[in-house]
């Protein structure tokens, strides 16, 4: 017989007892074990995904907030160029305007040098013509500078002629006593040349004409009739002024407009 | 020559004896429990753990996905009895690699013990599952005709159970006894890795019927699945 019922009932009573050890001490404890470490796994995983949310959250707000600076950031660069464009403008204007008035008082100052110098010119000219004339007169014939320019004024006064005359006349008709032509020289005229100057007057209009005598520095070495309305005149700065204008041309100085 | 270690005893008393089987039942009951205790004595919980508890850790939820396939739905329910079986079971077998030492599942009072369990344990899961009215009613199903044929199902398969894990542990542990007396060293030592094959798929085989018998008993308005004779 190959069953032994003692050993089959020992066997059982083994088996159940084999049965609850191992429940308790083997599936129990790594059941436990394995339960522990996906309920700290899965812990762990909601944590990662909190975390995750969160980080997401995070993002979003930083995203946000990135948005709002670079938008800031663009107005404020925005305003920062319309600031320093306004304000070079600004500069350049005031740039401008001061050099329009360096550049207007350059011009001033320039035309006041030409004015200067055109004076000067003309006053060392008239020294010159002056001297010229003086010594040039004076070794060809002995005559005085005085002398010769009332010869000249008085062929001038005789030169007159036609509705010139007429007017001339008119005009030397209306002076008197009271209120005489007027003869003004550079200089003090000697008594021959008011004498031949007053002699040639009377002759070319037929009267004696009352003339009062006046030295007269502006005029420059000349000599000018002055009756109420007209003037018959030479003198020297005539000829200097047109020597002036040849200047200014040459210089290229004008008086601004 | 000894057919089964039943009758190597080394005690008796009467009635009580102390066999081979019933002293190497002890010695893999402490070995599997003792085994057990040590390696659980000090159980992780983090990710970082022991391979001895990487090791009980893979076979008891290789157990579990195991009878889940079967068709059990709560796995921890029967973790307890079928576990156990497959545990003693391949204990057994794997033991056969030490000299002496004679399996106690080739003895057909072993065997014959744990087809009895599951005997028992079917209609017990059965009825703590479905209830009394509706196991017993499995029974006449699908007509009452069947019913003694059912019962002659039952009875056999406990049989069948009990005769094919003796017979393939027996027979394992006679053909190296025997190859052991006529051509030594090197057949015996691939008969016996042929063995611990042959164990390991008795161990699986008596595990799994086991369990489809409870998984029949427990859901009896499905076809029962038939239990496919190993061997």
């Amino acid at each position: 017989m190959l069953i032994d019922w003692f050993t089959v009932g020992a066997q059982l009573l083994n088996f159940i007892v084999l049965v609850w050890l191992m429940k308790r001490f083997l599936y129990q404890p790594v059941l436990d074990a394995i339960a522990a470490r996906e309920q700290k796994i899965a812990a762990q995983l909601a944590d990662a995904a909190a975390t995750k949310e969160k980080a997401h959250q995070q993002q979003d707000e930083f995203q946000t907030k990135n948005q709002a600076f670079d938008e800031q950031r663009a107005e404020l660069l925005r305003e920062a160029r319309d600031a320093a464009k306004a304000e070079r403008e600004r500069l350049q204007r005031e740039a401008r305007e001061a050099a329009d008035a360096a550049s207007a008082q350059r011009a001033k100052a320039l035309l006041t040098d030409a004015q200067h110098l055109h004076a000067e010119i003309a006053r060392h000219t008239q020294q010159q013509v002056f001297d010229i004339s003086r010594r040039v007169l004076g070794d060809l014939a002995g005559l005085s500078l005085e002398q010769r320019m009332c010869e000249v004024f008085i062929q001038r006064l005789q030169a007159v002629e036609g509705p010139a005359l007429a007017t001339l006349g008119a005009a030397l008709q209306a002076v008197s006593e009271a209120e005489p032509a007027l003869l003004r020289s550079a200089f003090e005229l000697p008594a021959p040349q008011r004498a031949a100057i007053q002699a040639a007057l009377d002759e070319s209009f037929g009267q004696p004409i009352p003339l009062q005598f006046e030295a007269t520095p502006e005029l420059v070495s000349g000599i000018e009739l002055s009756a109420p309305g007209q003037k018959l005149a030479w003198s020297i700065s005539d000829y200097l002024g047109a020597l002036s204008s040849g200047l200014e041309e040459r210089l290229g100085v004008t008086e601004p407009a | 020559m000894r057919l089964t270690p039943d009758q190597w005893i080394f005690w008796q008393h009467g009635f009580f004896k102390l066999n081979a089987t019933i002293v190497f039942t002890w010695a893999l009951m402490a070995v599997l429990v003792l085994g057990a205790t040590l390696i659980t004595r000090r159980l992780a919980t983090g990710h970082e753990r022991s391979r001895w508890q990487n090791l009980l850790e893979i076979v008891v939820t290789a157990i579990m996905g195991q009878i889940e396939d079967v068709g059990l739905k709560e796995p921890r329910r029967y973790l307890g009895f079928l576990g156990t079986l497959f545990l003693f079971v391949a204990a057994a077998a794997l033991a056969t690699m030490v000299p002496g030492y004679e399996p106690p599942t080739a003895s057909l009072s072993t065997t014959a013990a744990l087809a009895l369990c599951v005997l028992v344990a079917v209609p017990l899961f059965g009825i703590s599952g479905q209830g009394l009215a509706a196991y017993l009613k499995s029974y006449v199903q699908p007509t009452p005709i069947m019913l003694p044929f059912n019962l002659i199902s039952e009875v056999s398969r406990t049989l069948a159970l009990a005769v094919r894990l003796f017979g393939n542990m027996m027979s394992g542990a006679m053909i190296i006894a025997i190859l052991l007396s006529i051509t030594p060293f090197l057949f015996p030592i691939v008969m016996t890795v042929l063995g611990l094959l042959t164990g390991m798929v008795q161990a699986y085989i008596f595990t799994i019927l086991a369990a489809v018998y409870i998984a029949a008993a427990t859901h009896s308005s499905k076809p029962k699945p038939s239990p496919t004779a190993a061997n």
